[in-house]
């Protein structure tokens, strides 16, 4: 028996995010690279090492290798520490009922041995797709003040866009009377973050009894919730404000890239009592030649950049040639865009190469129908030929290139 | 060569008298250099990429911001469970003289008796470049040499403070001048040497008996004849920080393409402390220009033929040209800085102007206000 942990964090990263198409074509959706030097599994990672929960489930199933090997022994994040840390647990073979993680409260049920190890009196449940910085310790002490089976992070979100989240209702004291997936009309602008902390004794009742139940779908959203409201356990609303963005789409993904470069938006990622590790490039500093305009962007080590360069990321090793134009665009570790290309409104993945004079997606105002515009996206280890075109909201693939 | 093979010794402190303004507070090892770098990163990443896996950091005084730096040695890979990184402070009386590399050799005689590798690879820290000592290693196998020394052809970085080797032919320093700078081409050290171990245990208790202790002079000139000292040329970029403007040229010369890709090899790469700052983040009406800049920088202003160290901050409407900014300094807005070397934690207030000239860069010292 290892020393007893109050707090163990498990972090939902099995997902494909098939809603990223060739982004995540190769690895989980938790290894997508953000905002120039991140991951998107940095920012539950350092919230739980800045909140003091230093030990760690990876709940991993889709595409590991690329994410297993990005956590590695958790060094970056300091926590490879000797009694706790952070562990990646992958599905595998039992001498009975061998299974895949059926569902986000499955992958939890499969690994009560885990958590049993460190005999914690909470288990904090997150996703590994969010971008936000929060304090888990405050929604801990929550939590206890209120005596609470469950508390769920909730955030209150524009009426007139309720019903694409899933909402919760509430009494007067935050506590929970309904779920209400997807309202068609909702009764209440609190969505669901996606962020839970469980008493642990109570949890592990509600997994094992879900996984009696060969109905259920092994859910938290869908079962265990659901049955523990029913059952009469305390269940509350923790309301956190401040920044947060479910970056599962392309548009998503942009977005939040975007907001990093709008002074306004409340993600300061230079908060030295905050701050959002990663496993760093080992890279010189950037260049900016004679002759480059760089405005309103982040640009990350080792990247040369000879053209232009406007509200736009560039991650670790980008290379932007002389009279190329980068406007509104995320551009991803290792990729070049050569002489004259025009990449705009894009999503530039790793290692890709956009060919000399070639054009990568368009400014919506130059798009007559509405819905045809979008992100472009050109997939990692693209290798666009010279004069290439990419259409806006065309999402571009390495195999398709080479034929 | 195989990492077990070969001890790699760092000398953190030599030569610290030649740049005087930036190593008040610090070793000649823990120098800035390149926007994150420390002047050690050079040589410990290449021996690391060399494969040698123990490294031995010589120190005198002053060795507090060196070991702040280095830590545990895990940044370039040598918190090891076998091996990695040692650091070896001064150890009984300081009888300096001269540069003090036989009397700090010999205060680590337990270190380099206790170890088991065949051979000693001594390295200043004072030179910026990036070298395989794997290819060393097989020169000096190959000439079966009992010392190589690395040197490099061309102008002498500095007019009288450098050692200068007469090289035949074959390989074989004929002869070894001290102290001495040339105003021709000439074969310069770039302070790095090869030997066995046990020849350097020799030469060194050799020394230390008879009362010598000059290491160029006693341990390597007076040796010239009976042993076979044999010169590497090393042909890649190379910068030996031996003054304050040299130390300035050598982060100027970063500017240039073929500097950095000699410097920054994609499969040796040069390893530094991690710092987790933001990417840069270029402001709206900033301009920059010719100028290498670190992450966690905020820029608001112009910039223009300047090295940005991390966490610097340029206010709007302030005007860099020409200068060294080290870490976390803020230049406040509408300053005008030209041929300034701020070192670390600097802060100029608004509309203040300061200037050098590209042969006399003004040097600000740690933690000023001005």
């Amino acid at each position: 028996m290892l020393p007893k942990q109050e707090v163990v964090a498990m972090l939902l990263a099995g997902g494909q995010g098939s809603r990223l198409g060739v982004l995540t074509k190769d690895i989980a959706k938790p290894a997508v690279p953000f905002g120039g030097k991140y991951r998107i599994i940095d920012f539950p990672l350092s919230n739980c090492v800045n909140s003091g929960i230093e030990t760690v489930g990876v709940l991993t199933q889709y595409q590991p290798l690329e994410l297993n090997e990005y956590i590695g022994s958790g060094q970056p994040w300091d926590l490879d520490s000797m009694n706790a840390g952070v562990h990646v647990l992958s599905p595998y073979e039992k001498r009975k009922k061998t299974d895949w993680y059926k569902g986000t409260a499955n992958a939890i049920t499969q690994n009560i041995p885990f958590i049993e190890r460190y005999n914690p009196d909470y288990v904090v449940v997150l996703s590994g797709d969010h971008i936000y910085k929060m304090d888990y310790s405050k929604m801990i002490s929550f939590h206890k003040e209120k005596g609470a089976a469950v508390t769920i992070a909730v955030q209150p979100v524009p009426m007139e866009e309720a019903s694409r989240f899933g909402i919760l209702n509430t009494n007067e004291d935050d506590s929970i009377y309904e779920f209400d997936e997807k309202p068609k009309k909702p009764k209440s602008d609190l969505a669901n973050m996606g962020i839970y902390v469980f008493t642990w004794e109570k949890l592990r009742k509600f997994l094992l009894a879900d996984d009696e139940d060969p109905k259920s779908s092994n859910d938290f959203g869908k079962n265990v919730l659901p049955a523990m409201l029913n059952a009469g356990e305390k269940m509350f609303a923790y309301r956190f404000e401040g920044y947060w963005k479910d970056v599962g789409t392309i548009d998503s993904l942009w977005e939040s890239n975007m907001d990093l470069l709008d002074p306004n938006v409340p993600l300061d990622l230079s908060d030295a009592d905050w701050r959002i590790y990663s496993r760093n490039p080992v890279m010189p500093p950037h260049y900016v030649a004679k002759g480059a305009h760089v405005q309103n962007s982040l640009i990350a080590e080792g990247c040369n950049v000879y053209g232009q360069l406007e509200f736009s990321v560039l991650f670790a090793g980008v290379y932007v040639a002389p009279g190329a134009v980068v406007t509104d665009s995320i551009v991803m570790p290792g990729a070049r865009i050569e002489e004259g290309a025009h990449v705009q409104y894009a999503i530039v993945a790793e290692n890709a190469v956009i060919g000399p004079n070639s054009v990568v997606g368009k400014r919506p105002e130059e798009v007559e129908n509405k819905d045809e515009w979008g992100v472009a996206v050109v997939g990692p280890d693209c290798k666009l030929p010279a004069g290439s075109v990419v259409p806006p909201k065309a999402m571009i693939d390495a195999e398709e290139v080479e034929k | 060569m195989r990492g077990n093979e070969v001890i790699g010794i760092l000398f953190a402190y030599v030569h610290e008298e030649r740049v005087r303004e930036l190593t008040q507070n610090r070793v000649m090892a823990s120098i800035p250099f390149g926007g994150r770098y420390r002047l050690v990163d050079f040589p410990l990443s290449n021996m690391v990429n060399s494969g040698m896996n123990k490294v031995g950091v010589i120190t005198e005084e002053n060795y507090q911001s060196l070991m702040d730096h280095l830590g545990s040695g895990k940044a370039w890979n040598l918190s090891r469970k076998s091996e990695g990184l040692y650091m070896l402070p001064p150890f009984g009386a300081d009888t300096r003289r001269t540069d003090g590399k036989i009397e700090s050799l010999a205060s680590i005689m337990r270190f380099l008796q206790n170890s088991h590798e065949e051979y000693v690879l001594l390295s200043d820290c004072d030179t910026v470049m990036n070298i395989d000592y794997r290819d060393v290693f097989k020169f000096h196998t190959e000439k079966q040499a009992d010392i190589t020394v690395i040197y490099r052809h061309g102008m002498s970085p500095d007019t009288d403070k450098n050692v200068v080797y007469t090289v035949d032919p074959e390989g074989v320093v004929r002869d070894m001048l001290i102290k001495r700078g040339s105003d021709a081409d000439c074969n310069y050290a770039v302070g790095m040497r090869l030997m066995k171990r046990d020849l350097l245990i020799n030469l060194v208790q050799d020394c230390m008996s008879r009362n010598l202790s000059d290491f160029d002079r006693d341990l390597m000139q007076r040796n010239l004849g009976d042993l076979r000292i044999c010169g590497y040329e090393y042909t890649g970029a190379a910068y030996t920080i031996t003054s304050f403007s040299s130390y300035f040229n050598a982060n100027m010369a970063l500017m240039d393409p073929k500097v950095r890709s000699s410097l920054f090899i994609p499969d040796h790469p040069i390893y530094t402390k991690v710092r987790d700052e933001m990417p840069a983040r270029y402001g709206l009406g900033s301009s920059v220009s010719n100028s290498i800049i670190a992450d966690g920088c905020i820029i608001d202003g112009e910039v223009e033929n300047c090295i940005l160290f991390r966490g610097v901050k340029v206010k709007k409407g302030a005007k860099l040209k020409n200068c060294v900014i080290m870490q976390n300094c803020v230049i406040g807005e509408n300053t005008k800085l030209d041929y300034v070397v701020a070192d670390k934690n600097v802060t100029f207030a608004d509309n203040r102007t300061m200037a050098g000239y590209q042969t006399y860069p003004v040097y600000v010292a740690k933690g000023g206000q001005v």
